[in-house]
């Protein structure tokens, strides 16, 4: 069905769609409009969950956290501060592996005082055994949504997922949108050791130095088998519905002596920025990093390597550019750009891609480089 | 691509009428965005929002800069902020006015929408809604076609003074 939708509306929409027994959530700028489209989903019926309003993100991932652990499907949504309240939480749900699904509109972190796009949020999340994508259109932030469903549920992965979507950028644009019927896409969930209310068990009791360890090896573990299940559920969906996603969106990639690698709406902009540089004469190519966790295997082989950063490590360096550093053993130019929602146009992409130093790191907005 | 940037202030609705706007455009089956910008609004500040409309699906995310069309929903905004800002060459500019503004090298036109939203009562919290009306200039304009301009209010809104006030403003328009 023809529609127009923010990015928010959109993840809304997916989630009435999957009708999770559970919604605990806190609102947040610029996640709120999510957490009040489904609200009032409630309201009317048209979403059959119980929603728990609940005093902070804290208190949200634990809602998730105990109704999960029943069997229950669960969803959030954060942002932001309201993500790193969670933090404790969020190892939790990893650890205990429970399906969650989680909308995390990408903001950066105070101070200064800042509401617009950047990656550092959920980057501070990166080692807590959640599974990550980034989401580029409101079509992709609804697809995805639904998906990440089936594939946290998937008893071979039993692991949370967060869908990423930057702030304003993506979450407050209006964008058509497509709405599906999704029929048996998603099963029942069937959560092997959940808890049966009605027969209390404990769980979390001490883990000893000869067992821990072996739980962290089994996140790993599912983790890695995670890859086979994304894969068949993107199959599945571009079977069904007709749409193609993968671990990264390759563009003009194939010939290119030159490729940009981004996440989020910054990818689709490279797009553009490749479509001026080939008309120059410029071999260019984008790469669009959509699942971060587990980090795909990209094929860069042989090409020169532009990677932009819309978050940073401080002391180290760009999380993305020295992730595909240590991946493919080459270095890259690595640009810092898009922070606290600054603006990066499609001709900014192009002349970062024009004047790139490989080897080295450019903070873009600033007149110096390392 | 035509890319139009629409001047209102916080709580006039200059949101929802590039919202209407990209909302006609896709029923007239071209592909189109719209964006607020997001600052620190306050009810009655200046504020500016995008729309976006073109042929093949739209990948650009950052700011218009250089707009084919401006529109002035509250023609006081030119007091205190540049309306014609980047406007390209022969660009054409809308102003809810009563009275014809000239600006050299651009193609300018008006229509009285706040005489129009008050003779229609569309009027919530003192002030006249504008951005339904607007939608009939915009398709006496020729950026959208009629029918999906009164589609897409009737998506957002159930109350027909809308349609009606849009009818005025496509009746009343001078081009």
């Amino acid at each position: 069905m023809k529609k127009i939708a923010t990015g928010n509306k959109a993840v809304a929409e997916a989630v009435k769609q999957v009708q999770p027994g559970v919604v605990a959530a806190y609102p947040i700028t610029p996640q709120t409009e999510i957490v009040e489209q489904i609200a009032e989903f409630v309201s009317t019926g048209e979403l059959r969950s119980r929603y728990i309003p609940v005093e902070s993100e804290h208190s949200a991932m634990a809602a998730c956290i105990g109704a999960s652990i029943t069997g229950i499907r669960t969803f959030t949504a954060t942002s932001s501060h309201g993500l790193l309240y969670m933090h404790e939480m969020t190892n939790w749900a990893a650890g205990a592996r429970l399906p969650i699904v989680m909308a995390n509109v990408n903001r950066s972190i105070g101070p200064g005082w800042n509401i617009w796009a950047e990656h550092t949020d959920a980057m501070q999340e990166r080692d807590t055994g959640w599974l990550q994508v980034y989401v580029s259109t409101v079509q992709e932030a609804y697809d995805t949504t639904l998906m990440a469903f089936r594939i946290a549920e998937h008893n071979e992965v039993l692991l949370p997922v967060m869908v990423n979507l930057d702030g304003f950028t993506l979450s407050h644009i209006m964008q058509p949108l497509d709405t599906v019927g999704i029929g048996d896409f998603i099963p029942a969930m069937y959560l092997p050791h959940a808890i049966d209310p009605a027969n209390p068990a404990g769980y979390g009791g001490l883990t000893g130095p000869d067992q821990h360890f072996k739980f962290r090896w089994d996140i790993e573990r599912s983790i890695r088998d995670s890859v086979k299940i994304i894969d068949t559920t993107e199959q599945d969906f571009s079977d069904r519905f007709g749409r193609e996603y993968g671990f990264t969106e390759d563009y003009q990639c194939h010939d290119a002596d030159v490729v940009v690698v981004s996440m989020g709406t910054l990818g689709k902009e490279a797009e553009v920025a490749v479509d001026m540089l080939r008309k120059e004469g410029i071999r260019a190519g984008s790469m669009r990093l959509r699942w971060f966790r587990p980090f795909p295997k990209l094929n860069l082989g042989g090409k020169e390597v532009v990677v932009i950063d819309r978050d940073y490590s401080f002391g180290f360096g760009g999380v993305l550019a020295k992730s595909i550093q240590a991946q493919q053993k080459t270095d890259v130019f690595s640009v810092i750009a898009g922070l606290g929602g600054q603006e990066v146009t499609y001709e900014d992409i192009a002349d970062f891609i024009r004047t790139r130093r490989i080897g080295e790191e450019f903070w873009f907005g600033v007149n110096s480089h390392v | 691509m035509f890319e139009i940037r629409i001047h209102s202030r916080g709580g006039q609705g200059g949101v929802t009428a590039a919202r209407l706007l990209a909302l006609s455009a896709i029923y007239d089956g071209k592909y189109a965005t719209a964006c607020p910008f997001y600052g620190a609004e306050r009810r009655g500040a200046p504020i500016v929002s995008f729309v976006r409309i073109d042929d093949n699906p739209i990948k650009i995310y950052s700011q218009i800069k250089q707009p084919d069309m401006v529109v002035v929903l509250d023609a006081s905004v030119m007091d205190v902020v540049d309306v014609l800002q980047g406007l390209k060459k022969g660009g054409k500019v809308l102003i809810n006015s009563t009275h014809e503004k000239k600006f050299a090298g651009f193609s300018s036109s008006h229509v009285d929408l706040t005489g129009i939203a008050l003779r229609e009562n569309l009027v919530v919290a003192g002030g006249p809604i504008l951005n339904t009306p607007v939608l009939g200039a915009l398709a006496k304009m020729g950026i959208i076609s009629v029918d999906s301009a009164k589609k897409s209010i009737r998506e957002m809104f159930s109350d027909e003074r809308n349609v009606r006030a849009a009818e005025a403003a496509y009746r009343e328009m001078i081009l």
